[in-house]
């Protein structure tokens, strides 16, 4: 599956499927501080994302 | 996961509140808490006028709308900081919000109106170039709502930031911040009434909301956050969060339930006599206040070519 990331921007390769939280978990980021949208809609922890799924993992935290 | 409402599909989940949501009960969830937050602490009074600072990003907009949504009359400000292709892309996302929902967005852009930019500033003043676009935005934010007859200028400061800032008060234990530190600022003469509608809704959740609701707005860091303290408390919580859910919220209400009020006098104490300021009028302590100062050495830095830096 394509995993993009932002700050910086980029994009990962990860293998599916996997569940939400799983995947979080490998990356190393806490999902307090993140939205992850498959193919443009909001998912839950508990989804399971596979191929041909587009996933964002969007930052949520503001320095403002 | 079910939504907790009404059972449909659910989109997002919310740990703090041990649910989850589809996307018209997300909305409607995000609606209740901020009717919620602006009932309890009489931010908004029926009738009242409301400018809402906006900067492009979600928080911002989407208090914007939940204001317009939940019947508040609320124009738009958006300030204009001077922050290189960031602040061009942020007003770019302020303006196609308001567009076509026929908002009205008033801009001030910093550079143009004022001859200086906030990084030029920040190293004018030796300060981080958060302080000094916090300067500048409590300075024109109640300017304009003075200029406009506004009642109230709405800030999209939320759960998370409002946590960070009472984390790093709490680490300094600095009484006064403590007892100024609530969602709204009373009016005072010279100074519109202040509110952060946000209060209740994580950042997450103004994310989530904005996606949902189809809101576009910036999602790169500002360039000049990078590494600001704010941030950093936000992580810490942030980790304590992930084990706690709930922490923050509990953290922050509890303060503002119980702890509050005990440092009410550490902020009055501090109040001293104001006079206008010579240059612009806005109340102030000194002769000339800290915004005219600023910009005034920030332009004469720009004017040797010295921008900021060092």
């Amino acid at each position: 599956m394509k995993v993009l990331l932002r700050n910086p921007r980029r994009e990962v390769e990860m293998p599916g499927p996997v569940r939400v939280s799983r995947l979080l978990e490998t990356l190393g980021i806490n999902p307090e501080t993140v939205l992850v949208i498959r193919n443009n809609t909001l998912v839950t922890h508990d989804e399971r994302l596979e191929e041909p799924d587009t996933i964002e993992i969007r930052p949520v935290i503001s320095g403002g | 996961m079910k939504c907790r409402r009404c059972k449909a599909p659910a989109l997002i989940d919310v740990r703090r509140h041990n649910a989850a949501f589809c996307a018209d009960c997300f909305v409607h969830h995000c609606q209740e808490q901020v009717r919620r937050a602006i009932h309890a602490f009489d931010m908004i009074q029926p009738g009242d006028r409301v400018l809402m600072a906006v900067s492009g990003g979600k928080d911002s907009l989407g208090a914007w709308e939940l204001l317009v949504d939940l019947g508040y009359e609320t124009d738009g400000l958006y300030l204009g900081l001077g922050i290189g292709s960031y602040s061009d892309a942020s007003g770019r996302y302020a303006r196609d919000f308001a567009g076509p929902r026929g908002l009205k967005l008033i801009e001030i852009d910093i550079p143009d109106e004022f001859g200086f930019d906030i990084e030029t500033a920040a190293a004018t003043v030796r300060r981080p170039p958060c302080g000094a676009c916090g300067l500048s935005k409590r300075h024109l934010f109640n300017q304009a709502a003075l200029d406009g007859g506004y009642d109230v200028v709405a800030t999209g400061h939320n759960l998370d930031d409002e946590a960070a800032v009472l984390f790093g008060n709490v680490l300094r234990w600095d009484a006064q911040y403590l007892g100024r530190q609530y969602p709204v600022l009373p009016a005072t003469p010279g100074f519109v009434r202040k509110v952060k509608p946000l209060v209740r809704l994580s950042e997450r959740e103004m994310a989530a909301y904005c996606v949902i609701r189809g809101i576009d707005y910036i999602v790169e860091e500002c360039p000049m956050a990078e590494g600001n303290r704010h941030l950093a408390y936000k992580e810490a919580l942030n980790t304590l969060e992930q084990t706690s859910p709930g922490a923050k919220a509990n953290f922050l209400f509890s303060f503002l339930e119980r702890g509050h009020e005990r440092f009410a006098g550490d902020a009055e104490a501090e109040r001293v006599e104001l006079v206008p300021c010579a240059v612009c009028g806005s109340p102030t302590t000194g002769e000339v206040c800290a915004f005219c100062r600023m910009g005034e050495r920030a332009r004469q830095r720009g004017d040797r070519g010295d921008r900021g830096g060092g």
